[in-house]
């Protein structure tokens, strides 16, 4: 087991009060697993990456605790956390093309990086190298500024970079929203294939796109408000949802290869709740085409077969 | 109604425009009213710059766009102001065409003021209110609202709204879906279609494949400024002819396959020459289907 998080709680704070960005999360994630992080915009999943890595100074760890290969990460603890960021827990976080220095060449601002951390950049050269061949790029890109790299070029930059000291989770955040098609596939691949190498334990991708995770991932969790709704293995996630949530985000997904002609697919009404003041009960209820009276009650999570958790009344 | 004839466009680059790129070469298409007409290309296929140029938001360097047979190209303020009566634009961010300093509503004001300064107030409100629920809004919910107050699905269908005010023929949609939720953006998608059956033209720019493909009846691909494939969407999208159509295609993530059940590597491509150079012409495969030629 390399990650184990239970009942993970992070707030924002603001004038209004606490916005509760993650309400009791729990998962845990094999070795080698690829794990997709799915939701609306809004619905923590970009707040769960970060806070293992404790990235965002605004976050207040209110409770949970989180195991990274037997060991207890200190996510509460800004200082404590930057021994183990790079080496245990890394990230590539969601704009990567802008996380590039634009005043170092790139082979400067890597050494400078392994310096900090009192490695050796002649040391880790010739390594860092063949990763760059690995995703299709020359030594060369060393000398260049990140204003001479395309989006993509700088993409596969920051993966080689984040991965260069083989870290045990990696949390990828929407690495593939600002690419191409083509670029993006390519993307989604070489993380498969970092894994693979063994460059990183496991995998925590966050996405928006179900379809691409559905590529790359061996297990989808799927959030809503503030905590997890379903888990399962991509497939079972994709062919058989339990969840309304997870249903209705399906059904509206528009798919090429497939003909409509004047068939029209179903959004999901409504928004979702403020985590400001989170609703009591299942949260999703007010948009659930499902939903009744015990739905005012906080559904219990359901294991629907071995590996497959959902929280919701309705699940059987 | 809404026609490009062999249009072509160079963009000064570099110090003082001391190079040329050429944006856009050679592309004819044509929109008729009650359809949807979709983009498609990757970042520098050119397909934002015919919408621009749709919007004469830049000049045409070679070649005519045409709108019910008439040269679009304004002269002075009251010609553009006449054609945005015709054609008008929605973009990509929805919370970057709001002023954040004033309430979202105030872009049906600025509508009034320069469109109809005439009209009374209890009649535009009438007026306004008839076009949100047009978009399938509540006036109540979105009326004296700031923009951070909206979502951004709401937002954009605000600003399709007011478009819809102007008694427009055609709607130039760049990317208007790409940054909205999952959740959100088949309404979005959905109202392109209604807008379809009320007789408008919508000239649909995407980089997103599985949109075109459920939205529209003609699609035209887009490569390196120059169009590579075009045609009825079912026959594109079923039996792509162009290398890099295909190439795109497979690329493109499903919920019914997977990347690796695939078999064929990328197919190559030529790459990036002289773009001065008229692009191969487009030859008939089928019925509604063409390809350009290979080099």
């Amino acid at each position: 087991m390399t990650l184990e998080v239970a009942d993970l709680q992070v707030h924002y704070r603001t004038l209004k009060g606490d916005v509760r960005a993650l309400d009791g999360v729990s998962f845990s994630l094999a070795d080698g697993e690829i794990v997709g992080l799915a939701g609306e915009s809004g619905c923590g999943k970009t707040t769960l990456g970060k806070s293992l890595i404790r990235l965002d100074g605004r976050m207040r760890h209110v409770g949970g605790t989180a195991v990274l290969d037997g060991d207890e990460l200190p996510i509460g603890d800004d200082k404590a956390m930057n021994a183990r960021r790079w080496k245990e827990v890394s990230i590539i976080p969601q704009y990567s093309m802008s996380a590039l220095n634009p005043t170092r060449k790139i082979g400067k601002m890597i050494a400078e990086l392994l310096r900090a951390r009192g490695k050796s950049y002649r040391e880790f050269k010739d390594e860092l190298v063949r990763r760059l061949e690995l995703v299709g790029l020359t030594e060369k890109v060393l000398d260049n500024y990140p204003i001479e790299l395309s989006g993509g070029m700088k993409q596969r930059v920051v993966m080689v970079l984040s991965t260069l000291l083989d870290p045990s989770l990696l949390i990828a955040d929407e690495v593939t929203s600002a690419l191409d098609v083509t670029n993006q596939r390519a993307v989604a691949e070489t993380l498969v294939r970092f894994r693979d190498m063994g460059f990183v334990k496991s995998m925590i991708v966050v996405t928006h796109d179900l379809s691409l995770v559905y590529q790359i991932a061996d297990t989808i969790m799927v959030m809503y408000a503030g905590r997890i709704v379903e888990k399962a293995p991509a497939e079972t996630i994709i062919k058989s949802p339990k969840h309304p949530y997870t249903r209705a985000l399906i059904g509206a997904l528009p798919e090429v290869g497939l003909e409509y002609g004047d068939e029209r697919l179903q959004s999901i009404p409504g928004k979702p709740p403020h985590l400001l003041n989170p609703p009591t009960g299942c949260r999703f209820r007010a948009r659930c085409p499902l939903a009744s009276e015990e739905c005012e009650a906080e559904p219990p999570t359901v294991t629907v077969e071995a590996g497959h958790e959902v929280s919701c009344w309705k699940a059987n | 109604m809404l026609e490009l004839k062999h249009v072509w466009k160079s963009y000064r680059i570099g110090a003082l425009g001391s190079k040329r790129l050429t944006a856009v070469r050679d592309v004819s298409i044509d929109i008729a009213p009650g359809e949807v007409l979709s983009v498609v290309g990757e970042s520098g296929s050119g397909k934002t710059t015919i919408g621009k140029m749709v919007l004469q938001l830049t000049s045409v360097t070679r070649g005519e766009i045409l709108l019910d047979g008439e040269d679009v190209t304004a002269h002075g303020h009251a010609e553009r102001k006449a054609y945005y009566r015709k054609v008008q634009g929605v973009f990509q961010d929805p919370f970057s065409s709001y002023n954040p300093i004033f309430k979202a509503d105030r872009i049906f004001e600025t509508v009034r003021e320069s469109y109809f300064p005439g009209v009374k107030r209890a009649e535009w409100t009438a007026r306004v209110e008839d076009v949100l629920q047009g978009v399938r809004l509540d006036p109540g919910s979105v009326l004296d609202k700031y923009p951070h107050q909206l979502s951004g699905g709401q937002l954009q269908r605000m600003l399709i709204a007011r478009a819809l005010l102007l008694d427009i023929k055609v709607l130039v949609a760049d990317e208007i879906i790409s940054m909205l939720d999952a959740s959100t953006r088949i309404d979005v998608l959905n109202l392109l279609g209604e807008l379809k059956e009320r007789g408008l033209g919508v000239l649909f720019i995407t980089h997103d494949l599985s949109l075109a493909n459920y939205i529209s009846e003609r699609v035209v691909i887009m490569r390196h400024g120059a169009v590579v494939e075009a045609g009825a969407t079912g026959k594109v999208f079923t039996d792509p002819r162009h290398p890099y159509s295909r190439n795109l295609l497979a690329s493109v993530p499903q919920l019914h396959r997977k990347w690796s059940d695939g078999t064929a590597e990328p197919e190559a491509l030529e790459p990036d020459g002289d773009r001065d150079v008229a692009p191969p012409p487009l030859t008939e495969v089928d019925e509604h289907h063409w390809v350009a030629a290979a080099p």
